[in-house]
């Protein structure tokens, strides 16, 4: 089972399976709780991609460097020091320079630790193989994750807030500040920013991906053994 | 009396960890499929929680803080949290068999449970003493029981239905859990 594909080349595969086929959120519905509730506005849903793709790229390069020195039956607890370590370090820089975003969404940054899509293609994935292809299914999973994110945080903030990208200088610097667009005048569904709101969204946008046809259900055996340990 | 009767109204009702903060969706989603599932689980949650956030804010105001090691707390936290479920797994198989039968299976899910780090750091940064610690553990956990015995219970009943093939299963969860969320929203406000 160990190192089954571990001679095959680098391939651009790696990163569209990871991040369309089987992405995180809506084909293998890993990360809900992030999804839901930082999803609030682009800027939040921004931040907190940028955080995940850190710890999970340099989370899966660690583990996929030092494979043959973890010891198999303690390597759970190593995987989880590793990516627990990649979330402190991923505090500590938004604390230093993006003070603002972080106090927003300063406790999914922390629990991102928790996050089993991380340890899931720890222990599927960069465990098992190279680091060139565990590095490439990182960016894959970085990117499917923050795709589910910023679709879900576009529509709540055009919804919820009748604005597009506001508060984006948070993140990148005032000259950030002009993205901001203004949809609409008066917001057409205020229940959008709240908890409710988020549920019906992402219920409704599961929908249709299910009726498009890349459904959870639909999932390859491949997928199937990374669900919830 | 009143400020803790106050946090653990709060943490169990009107703050709702699974549908006002969107802690523990994974188990919330994954294993509420039956009544009984979702009760043991909640029980086993509940009782990981409580220990972990004392044990958690112990060590953090006795032995961090000191050594002035704040910024490691969610490497300690999320370490003592996998210890106790360990520590509590070997406990049950050899005092209770039958107790370890019934939860044996949900104890180790505990630990990727985001609601467990997440209660415990909140703990330490609204500044809790270590009783009102304890009782807003216990209360998050007890909301956390009760969202999962109640949907759980509804789940059974949307298995049943007859759904479009686009709603079936997680969409048609996540509106029913949209649609108690409101009614939770009901609860804001309450004692503030």
């Amino acid at each position: 089972m160990k190192y089954n594909r571990a001679n095959q080349p680098v391939s651009p595969n790696d990163f569209t399976h990871a991040a369309i086929a089987n992405n995180p959120a809506w084909a293998q519905l890993l990360g809900l709780c992030p999804l839901l509730a930082v999803s609030n506005t682009v800027a939040n849903a921004t931040g907190l991609a940028l955080a995940s793709a850190f710890v999970v790229i340099g989370s899966n390069t660690s583990i996929s460097l030092l494979r043959r020195i973890i010891p198999d039956i303690a390597r759970l607890p190593c995987f989880v020091l590793i990516i627990a370590t990649f979330t402190t370090l991923t505090v500590m820089l938004l604390e230093a320079y993006a003070f603002d975003l972080y106090s927003r969404i300063a406790l999914f940054v922390q629990i991102i630790v928790t996050n089993c899509m991380i340890l899931g293609r720890a222990e599927v994935f960069a465990s098992r193989q190279p680091v060139g292809r565990a590095l490439m299914d990182a960016l894959g999973t970085a990117v499917g994750f923050a795709l589910a994110l910023l679709l879900l945080g576009a529509v709540r903030e055009v919804l919820g807030q009748g604005t597009l990208m506001a508060d984006m200088d948070l993140l990148f610097g005032p000259a950030a500040a002009a993205l901001q667009l203004q949809v609409f005048a008066v917001p057409p569904l205020a229940l959008a920013l709240l908890p409710p709101g988020a549920f019906i969204i992402a219920g409704l946008a599961f929908a249709l991906a299910q009726s498009l046809g890349s459904t959870a259900k639909a999932t390859t055996p491949h997928a199937e053994a990374q669900k919830h340990p | 009396m009143t400020e803790l009767g106050l946090i653990l109204f709060g943490a169990l009702l009107v703050n709702n960890f699974v549908l006002a903060q969107f802690l523990g969706l994974c188990p919330f989603m994954g294993i509420t499929r039956s009544f009984d599932t979702a009760l043991a689980t909640g029980l086993a949650t509940t009782f990981v929680l409580a220990l972990a956030a004392v044990t958690s804010h112990t060590l953090y105001h006795h032995l961090l803080l000191p050594l002035q090691l704040a910024y490691l707390n969610i490497i300690v936290f999320i370490i003592v949290i996998a210890g106790l479920v360990q520590v509590i797994q070997l406990y049950l198989k050899a005092t209770s068999p039958v107790l370890h039968q019934v939860l044996g299976v949900y104890l180790p899910l505990i630990t990727s449970n985001c609601a467990v780090l997440g209660v415990t750091l909140l703990a330490i940064n609204q500044a809790l003493s270590l009783l009102a610690t304890f009782v807003f553990a216990v209360g998050a956990a007890a909301g956390f029981t009760l969202v999962m015995v109640l949907f759980g219970a509804l789940r059974e009943q949307l298995e049943q239905s007859n759904l479009p093939h686009a709603f079936a299963g997680t969409p048609i969860a996540l509106l029913s859990a949209g649609l108690m969320s409101l009614a939770f929203m009901g609860f804001q406000g309450i004692g503030s």
